[in-house]
């Protein structure tokens, strides 16, 4: 038996999963002040007469972090940033206290300037006397060497609660992201951890001992203790949750394009053989570029409830949402109302009174019958979509490549087909068909998709690994692996390794049973040449365990 | 977020999967630390600078310019049409103002390929320039163009393309060619009949480092584009007057190439050599970056950079004042010289040998320019290879003259047994014919 939850900006959805089928589910509003105070009591409400033995994992989807930063209620940084030659980086400082330090480490991960102790020290004592408890280091180029990073957390000894360093947040290279990462990991701690205590706690008291996973923005889970190491993983899992459900739903291995048309916005993914397309570098909140991996998604405003105007003798719909459908006493037209109109969804005859009057309206200044006006309306929505995918698609299908190969016979993204969960899926599925020319599917209950997603999403982790043989250094940073390796190490090993660190540590992730499906997703080799002598080798690797469904829901849903 | 003043287009293409042999200089691993600086550094995520793939130049690109022995397909490999199309791109964004500037790091670089192509030398097949100016005077008409070759070879293969064409200005400096290859680049290369005057050798001696180029720049390069006002400025970017390249005995910068860069003010840079890929590339790539792009540089410097111990001596100062002084007096006199080198004669017929080092071809060859009142003159090329080809190549010019057409076909159509083959580059109607 699984648990899930997503705690969205306006509801809280939980799901018992049992056997592949939804046995209970159940929608209540959420509580942004007291997140733990509604999971709680989603939780209560949904485990009533069950049997808790049975629970085999709690998944749950929570803003708590994304809304501490969205809404600024953070706590204070004290940030130790080493930029080193390069570009300028003022403008990086962010936090309540920014120390920008010496000591310098090159691209190959050769230390060039020392750190001067006594600057981090008098830092250290700054921080403190301020009341800061969290403490952030990044140098550049910590991937490639972290001594430096790992030495001021050394000097900072037990002087702050939680102290993170640049390396531990991704392998890949990106100072200024590191810094933001390292910045927003801090900025969450105590909140995340307050949360995560208190989840624990409850859970203990209920009589449930079954592991807690969180989910992630890349659509997968971490347990809840990784969570309070890197809580800054929780931030914007929402539209991954969302994710998730349209996969649980509607499963497909193909190259596809998966929307949720909700109330004010419609969320764009894709699928590339049935695998989540991700943000190639990691996912933003707020004004922070980060290295938190996320699966690529896309909000525009654009949904049932936008409000409609006419523009220059053009339907415009979105990108405001600025109250109900006029039907139900908003103050302006939306797509809704088309619907109502149509009688494509349920209404009474004053809610449809008011949405004919509202059709006619905007039919006068188009010279367009009610009706006309109306199915207008649903095309211009289904033609705005696919605008927007295209527009991505193109945007995607022109992502920088750096081999030949990949620039003549590289993959391009071709969707056969669109997946669509959300209020109007039913009704605009037609229309996309049609203005997509592609099949277009959904589900017929789509209420708690996103908490299915939470649910049934699994375990991921990525690594990135870089090794140096004329050094003989083989570095995995997130999972702080520094070691030697034979100058004779090549890339069939590094692979090889990559593959059974990643399946070493899934234990550490929670999965506990059946095989691991890890898997290599970039490797490179390059020849290292000093003077006219081959010196070594640089090889790079990066390998992952995939986003994916612990099982396959099985046949529709039956709440 | 940080904000680029000019919005830059970045083609970067490293070709992981391409060199010319593993432990050649021209190998994968060539950009592999520019990359990874560029993106430790978080260029991608600055406002107004954007990566570009590449576009992919055809086989008409390529016959524009170059005679290719026997033929473009033998020649020219899959990596060469790429490495062109990345500067093609370049100048097309710049040209659609889709961007304020362009910066092609791609390779192989080109600017040693000249008309005629038996094989590789100087690890150039291509003139990636010569390739993508001459598509975008097709597409976007004739326009003026000045190139500006700080690679510390001489730019001999852009020299021989643009030696006859005044629309197309090169400024070439180069440590000297009595001391590197290919040799040549001396300032009395000054040009053919129909564009004396229009291409500039400035050679450097050993040892010049910030001052010198720097001095070069502000006192010979900008004074001269002031005069010629061109529709476009390239940069022919290459890095090997750094002082850590193992090719060459110069003593360049990232600080010196990025003020270079800023105070030029080029539209598009286009990499060329530099081999120093751990010491120097990294750091002149991203000085050039962000000088183009408007942003802070002063803070862009090498691991072992000290300014003192790099130094040019002041022997070195006063001989570059000196060839400065010189070049400049000539290119004022431009007209004079024509009146007194070439006027009243009707062809200049100049003999010459070029070796092919990274394929060890020998060549030699006749280049005969006529000198037309009315137009740039038509042109040919006899030239023998040591692989046993005997090739004749006309090129009748963009701005070529009736009479230098019509006899520019005659040529074509009236060729003696003796060649293995024949050519004809018609740039006025971009047509290319081969027999």
């Amino acid at each position: 038996m699984i648990v899930g939850i997503d705690m969205g900006g306006t509801n809280i959805d939980g799901v018992i999963i049992e056997d592949g089928r939804i046995v209970k589910s159940i929608k209540k509003p959420t509580d942004r002040d007291n997140p733990f105070a509604a999971i709680y009591s989603t939780l209560k409400e949904l485990l009533v007469d069950c049997d808790k033995s049975k629970i085999e994992r709690i998944n749950l989807s929570t803003t708590v972090s994304t809304n501490a930063i969205v809404e600024n209620k953070t706590a204070p940084v004290g940030m130790i940033i080493q930029s080193g030659p390069g570009m300028t980086y003022d403008h990086l400082a962010c936090g309540q206290e920014n120390a920008f330090i010496k000591g310098y480490i090159d691209h190959r991960g050769n230390v060039v300037e020392e750190l001067d102790i006594s600057e981090i020290e008098d830092m250290a004592e700054k921080f403190t006397k301020e009341g800061i408890k969290a403490c952030g280091i990044v140098t550049k180029f910590s991937t490639r060497n972290p001594q430096q990073e790992i030495y001021i957390r050394d000097i900072l000894g037990d002087r702050f609660n939680t102290v993170t360093m640049g390396h531990t947040m991704s392998g890949k290279l990106n100072f200024p992201r590191r810094v933001y990462t390292s910045y927003l990991n801090c900025a969450v701690h105590s909140t995340f951890n307050d949360f995560a205590v208190n989840i624990k706690r409850a859970l203990e008291k209920e009589g449930i001992d079954a592991p807690i996973f969180i989910l992630k923005a890349d659509g997968g889970t971490m347990t809840i203790n990784s969570a309070e190491e890197k809580p800054v993983e929780t931030i914007l899992s929402g539209p991954a949750a969302s994710f998730m459900g349209i996969n649980a739903l509607l499963p497909s291995d193909k190259d596809a394009i998966l929307l949720d048309i909700g109330g004010t916005t419609t969320d764009i993914f894709f699928l590339a053989d049935g695998i989540p397309l991700f943000e190639p570098l990691g996912i933003k909140i707020r004004e922070y570029n980060t290295l938190v991996r996320s699966i690529y998604s896309l909000s525009v405003g654009l949904g049932g409830d936008s409000s409609i105007d006419i523009i220059d003798s053009n339907i415009s719909i979105g990108p405001k949402r600025e109250g109900k459908p006029y039907a139900f006493g908003g103050p302006k037209p939306t797509p809704t109302d088309a619907m109502i109109t149509l009688e494509l969804i349920s209404y009474n005859e004053k809610h449809k009174d008011r949405a004919n009057e509202s059709m006619a309206e905007l039919g006068e200044k188009l010279d367009l019958s009610v009706e006309e006006t109306a199915n207008l309306i649903l095309e211009t929505m289904g033609k705005m979509i696919k605008d927007k995918v295209d527009e991505l698609l193109e945007e995607i299908n022109s992502h920088p490549v750096y081999t030949i190969k990949e620039l003549l016979y590289g993959k391009k993204l071709e969707p056969k087909l669109i997946n669509v969960i959300g209020g109007p899926a039913k009704i605009l599925a037609p229309i996309l068909e049609k203005t997509l020319d592609l099949p277009c599917n959904y589900p017929s209950n789509y209420l708690v998709a996103n908490a299915v997603g939470a649910a049934l999403a699994r375990p991921t982790m990525e690594i990135t690994m870089h090794v140096d043989t004329s050094k003989k250094v083989l570095s995995v940073p997130e999972l702080e692996l520094y070691e030697k390796v034979s100058s004779r190490f090549n890339l069939e090993m590094a692979k090889e390794k990559a593959l059974s660190l990643v399946r070493e540590n899934a234990k550490s992730i929670g999965i506990t049973s059946g095989n691991v499906d890890a898997e290599i997703t970039e490797e490179s080799s390059f020849n290292m040449v000093k003077g006219f002598y081959t010196s070594g080798k640089d090889i790079r690797v990066k390998a992952q365990i995939k986003p994916g469904l612990i099982e396959e829901l099985r046949g529709d849903i039956n709440a | 977020m940080l904000k680029a003043k000019n919005k830059l287009g970045l083609v970067f293409f490293p070709a992981f999967d391409w060199a010319i042999s593993s432990t050649h200089p021209e190998r994968e691993e060539r950009l592999l630390y520019t990359q990874d600086q560029l993106f430790e550094e978080g260029i991608g995520d600055v406002e107004g600078i954007e990566f570009f793939n590449p576009a992919i130049a055809n086989e008409k690109d390529i016959k524009r310019v170059h005679f290719c022995v026997p033929d473009v397909k033998s020649r020219v490999t899959q990596s060469h049409l790429i490495s062109a199309g990345g500067v093609i791109k370049s100048l097309q964004m710049v040209m659609d103002k889709k961007v304020d500037k362009s910066f092609a790091l791609t390779r192989p670089p080109g600017h040693h390929a000249q008309r005629v192509v038996y094989g590789d030398r100087g690890f150039c097949i291509v003139n990636m320039e010569a390739v993508a100016i001459e598509k975008i005077r097709q597409e976007y008409g004739n326009l003026r163009v000045a190139i500006i070759d700080t690679d510390c070879h001489h730019g001999d293969g852009t020299q021989d393309i643009y030696w006859n064409d005044k629309d197309t200005l090169l400024i070439s400096f180069h440590q000297d060619g009595r001391t590197l290859y290919p040799g040549t680049g001396s300032i009395d290369e000054f040009g053919g009949p129909g564009g004396y005057g229009y291409n500039i050798n400035i050679p450097l001696p050993p040892g010049t480092g910030e001052e010198g180029f720097l001095y070069v720049l502000d006192n010979i390069v900008m004074p001269i584009l002031d005069d010629y006002k061109p529709d476009l400025i390239i940069n022919s970017a290459g890095q090997d007057n750094h002082y850590t390249d193992p090719l060459t005995n110069m003593n360049f910068t990232a600080q010196g190439y990025a003020v270079l860069n800023h105070r030029l003010n080029p539209d598009v840079a286009v990499l060329e050599g530099g081999y120093s890929i751990e010491g120097a590339l990294p750091y002149v790539n991203l000085g050039i970056i962000l000088a183009m792009a408007g942003m802070d540089y002063s803070k862009v410097h090498e691991p072992d950079y000290d300014r003192e111990k790099l130094k040019q001596s002041k022997d070195i100062t006063e001989y570059i004042k000196k060839i400065s002084n010189n070049v400049y007096s000539r290119w004022e006199n431009r007209e004079n010289l024509y009146i007194k080198d070439i006027k009243g004669m009707e062809y200049i017929q100049e003999q010459r040998q070029v070796y092919y080092d990274t394929d060890g071809i020998m060549e030699s060859q006749v280049q005969n320019f006529k000198v037309c009142k009315k137009c740039s003159g038509v042109n040919t090329i006899d030239s023998r290879s040591d692989r046993r080809h005997h090739i004749f190549a006309i090129t009748i010019p963009r701005d070529a003259c009736s009479s230098c057409i019509d006899e520019g076909y005659k040529l074509y159509k009236n060729t003696a047994n003796k060649y293995t083959n024949v050519y004809l580059q018609d740039r006025l109607n971009d047509e290319f014919l081969a027999k």
